[in-house]
């Protein structure tokens, strides 16, 4: 088949992303569940004790992919929202806006689950540290995001003033990460980078991986649900809609 | 453009009463403080700079909200968005003249604050520094979050919401460059960034602010 005959804005119409969201949802499901077992396995039983945190450390099997998650979630957001206000994409917005509640999710999450790391390992449950703060700004932002769309009545609208709300934040959001960076550091550092490959044992790595896959399957499974729920109120005037939920006119 | 700024500069001077209540909810913020944690130099030395910035930002908040609301409850903002004049720089002189009436008034109260709070007198001139050069930068990022929640639901709330996390870097920046002098720490690095960021906000802000009023009033 050749490039052209490919028809790239068959699935922008909410009414064929519909069932393709119905058919991908289950699998990211069962992905998600299978991957999330074998990386706790993997973490939780095969994962050798650190030498200096002891049985601690477990937690980052949860904590890292959260952050990760939290963090990818926002730039996902602020795409999709971006490409909703620029070509006016109805499917685009809706899916800016399933992706939030997800984002706030996992970045409550890093935050909640790296309370309980910091509690044996620094003393504290919380420290005014970078890392922690700008990812508590992040979560500040997804409020914002989330409020402002609740609160216009008008939902294109309150797409297009929630998109460029994600953008706004989304060129602030390395500024707040440098700024508060500089401003206080204890965190520590990143175990994984590209500069310098990985600092950790073999089965704390692939645990840490493949949790990461399980968290990124379930973002996608959720806001691929709540997309779905989105599309049906927001279309609920027409008539497949109608079809699909049985309803006699 | 200019007509714009001087009828917003005769506006705010027509209601001076909204610009001094800002004006002492600021001294009032502040003066609060030691009230809270307990007269002692030396503490109140240290907290000075946070405690002037963070009640600048939340001043500033207030006089925010009617940077667009009244302009779009009496009409004049359709007005302007149909003006032959690019409606970015019509905002960039709102912004302007609320920087005028906020920021600026609040940047020269502020060295009385320092002295209240015992800070020696070369680190009143940085804060005097930080403050002149930060609070544009909060009547202009303010002014993006103005733009989103005009006609909107529970403005202001949402309006503080919406702001005070992208206002983080001024903060830290205009607050340490104080802690930074009180240390006897060089303070150009601070004024660079301070100056870094109100240059890309005089250039992107009022972009935004604009889009952010056609999305408003579609």
């Amino acid at each position: 088949m050749q490039l052209s005959d490919i028809n790239w804005f068959k699935y922008a119409a909410p009414q064929r992303f519909y069932p393709l969201a119905g058919k991908a949802v289950p699998w990211c499901v069962a992905v998600a569940v299978v991957l999330c077992l074998v990386g706790l396995a993997l973490g939780l039983f095969i994962a050798p004790t650190d030498a200096q945190q002891g049985d601690a450390y477990r937690i980052i099997f949860i904590h890292v992919p959260a952050a990760w998650m939290s963090m990818v979630i926002y730039l996902a957001m602020a795409f999709w929202a971006a490409i909703g206000l620029i070509f006016n994409a109805r499917l685009a917005a809706m899916l800016a806006t399933s992706l939030a509640p997800s984002g706030a999710l996992m970045t409550f999450i890093a935050l909640w689950t790296g309370a309980f790391w910091g509690r044996p390992t620094w003393g504290a449950w919380w420290v005014w540290d970078a890392r922690l703060t700008s990812e508590l700004v992040l979560l500040f932002l997804y409020i914002g995001f989330m409020s402002l769309h609740a609160a216009i009545d008008d939902t294109r609208r309150a797409d297009r003033a929630a998109a460029l709300l994600a953008i706004v934040g989304a060129v602030n959001v390395p500024i707040i990460y440098f700024s508060v960076k500089w401003w206080n550091t204890l965190h520590q550092g990143s175990s994984v980078s590209f500069a310098k490959g990985s600092s950790m044992a073999a089965p704390m790595l692939a645990g840490m991986l493949v949790m990461a896959l399980a968290f990124w399957a379930y973002c996608i499974a959720v806001s691929l649900a709540r997309l779905r729920v989105v599309i049906l109120e927001r279309e609920q005037h027409t008539q497949w809609v109608r079809a699909e939920l049985g309803v006699q006119s | 453009m200019r007509a714009i700024f001087v009828r917003d500069m005769r506006l705010a001077f027509r209601r001076r009463a909204d610009t001094a209540a800002a004006l002492f909810f600021f001294v009032i913020v502040a003066s609060l403080f030691p009230l809270g944690v307990g007269p002692e130099p030396a503490l109140l030395r240290t907290m000075a700079a946070g405690v002037v910035w963070v009640a600048a930002l939340l001043a500033s908040m207030l006089s925010l909200g009617r940077l667009f609301a009244d302009d779009h409850a009496d009409g004049t903002l359709e007005q302007l968005l149909l003006s032959v004049c690019p409606l970015p720089l019509i905002v960039l002189s709102k912004m302007a003249a609320h920087w005028l009436c906020s920021g600026l008034m609040l940047s020269l109260v502020a060295p009385l604050l320092a002295v209240q709070f015992d800070l020696p007198g070369e680190a009143i001139g940085v804060l005097l520094v930080t403050l002149l050069l930060g609070t544009p930068l909060l009547s202009l990022i303010g002014g993006i979050g103005a733009a989103l929640t005009v006609g909107v639901r529970g403005a202001s709330v949402l309006l503080s919401l919406l702001v005070l996390p992208l206002c983080v870097p001024v903060l830290i920046f205009g607050a340490g460059a104080v802690d930074a002098a009180v240390s006897g720490l060089a303070v150009s690095a601070h004024y660079s960034l301070l100056a870094a960021m109100l240059v890309a906000a005089l250039f992107l802000a009022p972009w935004a602010a604009a889009a952010a009023l056609r999305i408003a009033l579609d």
